[in-house]
């Protein structure tokens, strides 16, 4: 038997900008919500993300150097086609990094100057992600339209993230914070559904191939079991943090749960719609793969590495699991 | 808009990027066995100035390292962006070794770096400084790949072409090419000499402040006799990557030593302006016969000049400063390093003009390694990858206007983090270890 090493790698593509969505995402999230908070409830939300984000961020690397190394005739156009919003979003990145680390160790005006700058970095990158989406499922469609839908697109996304950064606190947090970041959470919520209901709608009009994907009964049917269980996700978390704002105790842990299990099914009808293509309907991953010789020697790196890495990130997460202090550096 | 203009944006906007981005690994490459080195020590020792140099030591780790991870995702994009004639037809060979880094070595020392940083007080010691060796494994292993890949790029070997395209034909032999021993030790001597600079320069400028500060008086005594040994050690590494050089690449280094035409008992050019339209040196200061001798140990000996590769030759002047620069600083490095040795001997308290000068080397290591970066990078002009593949047919893309405007913002954005930066650390090192961590005494007293 032989292995589609294209589907293999995009597939490994796929769960890479995953990884990194959720898991970058809670941690921009956190850093757009920074304004929201007091002093020192900031210095706690920055704490509470400070041992994760650089190893998140190593995602975002990961998923682009594969779309470099599995597919370079698709990163070409690809990176081309969305050569601005990219650099937008290199420097919200560089920003944010640095004013993460600069901000521990100012103090007054300087302090206040690296939090802006932490919040505007973060605020930045996630638009441009957002934007750099729109393109994407768009297949770079030229014109002001194909600009207004990018837009919908990253607003959603922005909210996407508000929504995991504020779940992320309910995990690592208490007290006051914590009830804020239920309140949070539900605004998170309610964006996110907007988003979603009108990049569903939009898609499909925006593009021929995504809508001959969705619209073909019987299969139709089957697909919407995934709006079904997004629904369904949308409705547990929203339950959830219902009750955690009556003060009824209930696992932290699960608002997050449901905000991944959002992200996954979305990523998922996204990848159903793009699939076979790297570049929508203009390049498929076959056409785009590297060498078979080079897919293969990656591979194997990749299936020895892997589950070091993820052995590792768990690790760390059990390291810092329990509440965030104040203090960073303890 | 023609070619040549959008050439020369690629190749500013990605010299400029790797040349900001190199200036931070130089440093964590060889600061995160510094790092190990204190942590181990306090473990040994539990003397609370060793802990306090850890955590002053740590926090500017974190900093350079996030300078380096935020500047290096920009790399990983603009491979693609700026140079689609090298992923495409060298994509198969740099796709991997790429990967193998993101894969072995990022993550590794992301998040250890973590557990690093924040975790002293949540795992065993053990666990603690594993990690610690865990961090410098990652960066050293980082620049095990990186540097596989550019050595293989100066000197490819082990490749075979099918359909216009280069794949692999033996991956050890394109890993372990030619000049990669030399590089890679040179690099990573370069890295310990410009951490070693940085702890020592930074402990001078703290002991001016504070006479009295424990830390700082071992971080710089640490720092001296790093540096007396590994100073000396690099001129004679250099040497022989020279050598490797002249085997390997001809051309570059008869752009470094200026040698315009092919001649027996080739004189050793101290200083000149290379000019490079009558294609001669003016106002040259030489030692008669002195580059046969160095090159091949034979005074007597011919050297290629630039005559025998033209047309594909590097510009002379900048390969030629360049490396004059880095050598200079080089053997101020080691001039430096053993006069402090001696002024320090039996634990005396080193002069404060000495302090100074220790201070005015902080940043040294990063001319040099630019400098260096300088020499082999352009030296090996006009090729991209040596006889495969030629910077200009790499290519393409990105637009002048899309090149120009965010060439403009990542200047904007580099000089105010390199502002930071250095403001930062200047601070940081001034304010000191001692007052940094009131509870690190007690801390050490309980245990």
């Amino acid at each position: 038997m032989t292995i589609d090493l294209p589907v293999v790698f995009a597939v490994l593509m796929g769960v890479a900008v995953l990884a990194y969505v959720v898991l970058d995402g809670y941690d921009l999230g956190v850093g757009m919500l920074l304004p929201a908070a007091s002093p020192r409830e900031q210095n706690v939300m920055v704490s509470s993300i400070g041992p994760f984000w650089d190893a998140n961020e190593t995602w975002l690397v990961l998923g682009v150097g594969l779309l470099l190394v599995a597919f370079p005739s698709a990163h070409g156009i690809v990176l081309g086609a969305l050569y601005l919003p990219v650099v937008v979003m290199l420097i919200g990145l560089m920003l944010r990094g640095v004013a993460f680390e600069f901000r521990v160790k100012a103090e007054g005006w300087h302090r206040e100057l690296w939090n802006g700058l932490f919040w505007f970095g973060s605020f930045l990158a996630s638009l441009a992600q957002g934007l750099m989406l729109g393109y994407y499922i768009t297949g770079f469609a030229p014109g002001f339209g194909t600009f207004l839908f990018a837009l919908v697109v990253a607003g959603g996304l922005c909210g996407g993230y508000v929504l995991l950064g504020a779940t992320w606190l309910i995990i690592r947090t208490e007290g006051d914070l914590q009830r804020k970041a239920v309140g949070w959470t539900r605004w998170g919520l309610l964006w996110i559904a907007l988003g979603v209901a009108l990049v569903s709608i939009g898609t499909p009009l925006a593009s021929e191939t995504v809508r001959m994907k969705w619209f073909d009964f019987p299969r139709t049917l089957g697909l919407m079991l995934l709006p079904a269980a997004s629904a369904a996700a949308w409705l547990w978390v929203w339950t959830l943090t219902g009750r955690m704002k009556r003060g009824e105790t209930t696992s932290e842990w699960k608002p997050f749960a449901g905000a991944v299990a959002i992200y996954a099914l979305a990523f998922l009808g996204l990848a159903y719609s793009v699939f076979p293509y790297v570049v929508l309907d203009r390049m498929t991953i076959w056409e785009a793969a590297a060498h078979p010789s080079a897919l293969k020697v990656m591979l194997i790196g990749a299936l020895i590495v892997l589950p070091f890495i993820i052995g590792y990130t768990v690790f760390a997460y059990r390291v810092f699991s329990g509440k965030a202090s104040e203090k960073l550096y303890d | 808009m023609d070619a040549s203009e959008a050439l020369f944006l690629a190749r500013t906007q990605f010299g400029l990027n790797i040349a900001f981005h190199i200036l931070f690994p130089s440093i964590t490459i060889a600061l995160a066995w510094f790092l190990v080195f204190f942590r181990v020590q306090y473990a040994l020792t539990r003397r609370p100035e060793w802990l306090a140099t850890y955590r002053l030591w740590t926090k500017i780790f974190a900093l350079s390292f996030a300078m380096g991870v935020v500047s290096g995702i920009t790399m990983s994009f603009q491979f693609g962006t700026n140079w689609p004639g090298f992923m495409n037809k060298v994509g198969n060979i740099a796709g991997p070794l790429l990967a193998y880094e993101v894969l072995t070595a990022f993550f590794l020392e992301a998040t250890f770096l973590g557990v690093m940083l924040f975790g002293m007080n949540r795992v065993p010691n053990w666990v603690h400084i594993t990690s610690a060796v865990l961090v410098a494994a990652g960066t050293s292993l980082s620049a095990f790949w990186i540097l596989a890949l550019n050595s293989w790029m100066q000197t490819p070997v082990g490749h075979i072409v099918a359909d216009g395209q280069l794949i692999a034909g033996d991956w050890l032999e394109v890993i372990f090419n030619p000049s990669f021993p030399y590089r890679m030790i040179h690099m990573m001597l370069a890295s310990g000499l410009t951490a070693t600079f940085l702890v020592a320069g930074l402990s001078a400028w703290r002991l001016l402040k504070a006479p009295g500060d424990a830390g700082a008086a071992r971080t710089l005594r640490a720092g001296i006799l790093v540096g007396a040994v590994l100073a000396p050690l690099q001129a004679w590494v250099g040497d022989r990557h020279g050598l490797n050089t002249l085997e390997h690449q001809p051309a570059k280094i008869a752009a470094i030593e200026a040698i315009w035409k092919t001649e027996k008992g080739v004189p050793l050019v101290l200083f000149a302006i290379p000019n490079e339209q009558a294609r001669r040196n003016d106002y040259s200061i030489e030692i008669p016969k002195g580059a046969s001798l160095i090159l091949k140990h034979d005074p007597d000996a011919e050297l290629k000049g630039l005559d025998a590769f033209a047309p594909d030759t590097a510009p002379v002047a900048p390969v030629f400063f360049s490396f004059r620069v880095m050598v200079g600083i080089g053997m101020a490095m080691i001039a430096l390093a053993w006069f402090g040795l001696w002024a320090t001997r039996g634990g005396r308290a080193p002069p404060r003009w000495l302090l100074w000068t220790f201070a005015g080397f902080t940043f040294s290591g990063w001319v040099a390694v630019e400098a260096g970066w300088l020499v082999t990078e352009i030296g090996r002009q006009p090729w991209l990858v040596t006889g495969v593949l030629r910077t200009a047919d790499a290519a393409g893309g990105a637009s002048g206007a899309q090149l120009g405007a965010s060439l403009t913002g990542y200047i904007l954005t580099y000089t105010l983090m390199l502002i930071a930066y250095m403001v930062v650390l200047t601070h940081m090192a001034g304010t000191g270890s001692a007052r940094e961590d009131p509870r690190a005494a007690l801390v050490a007293e309980a245990r």
